[in-house]
């Protein structure tokens, strides 16, 4: 420990990510907070306004409804996702020719850009004309996502598991690679059963990918937009309006700077505390 | 250099040189007391001084928000509640 402060020069390699970070986090950061405690009509002009916009923002049922909505979201996503990302890589080969086909097909959806995922999806289950859409509705059972808000919801849900899955995938997938053969051969002495093997040796292995998994993916859906927006535009009504959604039409639809502001302010308190919850409880957990 | 862009007021230009004080002062008592003072407090978290800090800041954000939420202006009362809350901190957890 007394040894971890003697070498000061080392910091000056982490000088130029602080440069970076201040330029492109740091400053937008703080104008935002300038931001949130005024009121401007254009032009670089601002008038004082205190706390109003974050007594505003606490207050509106709007943001209730776009907030309730994202968590409904991002816990729907991160249910579904990560106990499918682990049960796939479980079933993924370890060695020969088909580890490198398994770990491409599994990149594709990751290289595909967001916005192209929503138009993708957008065209694949419109009801008339996209194969999903023509299937269901084939099937018998009324389904149309740009007007009905279960059919928007279901369809969002689906087109985030088929983008982001994959990532859960190749996360768990690197974290069973690096479990050394020697658990596996104490497990086959002590004849442990799959279950025992994947509950006592690769389930606790996997603890730290997992972590960042979960992190990643509560970080990202808990911003998202591009997709839900290319693919429902927030509709039918405001039912796919997620909180990141609502925010742009505040803030460049509405050019409500200041309510948008302390929106964006309130919104990043809540990734913040809900990243240190995950991060402090799984951490915990290591070590118990 | 203009920095009207960022539409600054003494509010929260006083808001960042406290965290900047704050920042500043956490590398002082490093300096002075090396280690980070690692411990485990009534919450079984183990936490450094940089940690409590971070709990403490986060902490009063969401106390003015409640307070805000719940009593509206004048704030006094959240700050009162915040710096017990950052006394708690730093003494327990």
């Amino acid at each position: 420990m007394a040894n971890k402060t003697e070498n000061q020069k080392a910091w000056l390699f982490v000088l130029p990510v602080v440069l970076l970070v201040a330029f492109n986090a740091l400053i937008p950061l703080m104008t935002v907070v300038n931001y949130s405690v005024q009121e401007t009509f254009g032009d670089n002009v601002f008038f004082w306004e205190g706390v109003k916009w974050f007594e505003q923002v606490l207050n509106s049922e709007r943001f209730h409804a776009a907030l309730l909505r994202q968590f409904a979201f991002t816990g729907t996503i991160l249910a579904i996702e990560i106990p499918l990302g682990i049960a796939i890589a479980l079933t993924m080969p370890r060695k020969g020719p088909w580890v490198p086909v398994c770990l491409v097909l599994m990149a594709l959806p990751l290289l595909i850009p967001w916005n192209v995922v929503g138009a993708m999806w957008n065209i694949f289950a419109l009801p008339e004309t996209g194969l999903l859409g023509k299937v269901i509705n084939g099937m018998g059972i009324d389904y149309n996502f740009t007007q009905q808000p279960v059919a928007a919801w279901l369809t969002t849900v689906l087109m985030d598991v088929w983008h982001w899955t994959s990532l859960v995938v190749l996360l768990a997938y690197a974290g069973l690679c690096a479990i050394p053969d020697a658990y596996y051969q104490a497990a086959k002495i002590d004849g442990a059963g799959g279950w025992a093997v994947f509950r006592y040796i690769q389930l606790p292995k996997l603890k730290r990918v997992l972590t960042i998994a979960v992190l990643l993916r509560f970080m990202d859906s808990f911003m998202i937009y591009t997709e839900p927006f290319v693919l429902t535009g927030g509709g039918p009504g405001n039912t796919t309006t997620f909180l990141s959604i609502d925010l742009v039409k505040v803030a460049l639809g509405q050019f409500d700077l200041g309510p948008a502001a302390a929106m964006s302010l309130i919104y990043f308190l809540i990734v913040l505390l809900v990243c240190w919850v995950f991060y402090t409880l799984m951490m915990r957990n290591e070590e118990a | 250099m203009d920095f009207s862009w960022m539409a600054w007021t003494w509010p929260t230009i006083a808001f960042f040189s406290f965290v900047a004080c704050c920042l500043v002062g956490m590398m002082v008592w490093e300096w002075k007391d090396p280690g980070g003072g690692p411990r485990r407090g009534i919450l079984t978290l183990d936490t450094t001084r940089g940690d409590r800090l971070f709990i403490s800041l986060l902490g009063s954000a969401f106390i003015f928000l409640g307070w805000l939420l719940v009593m509206s202006t004048p704030l006094w009362g959240g700050l009162a509640i915040s710096l017990v809350w950052i006394v708690f901190v730093f003494r327990y957890v």
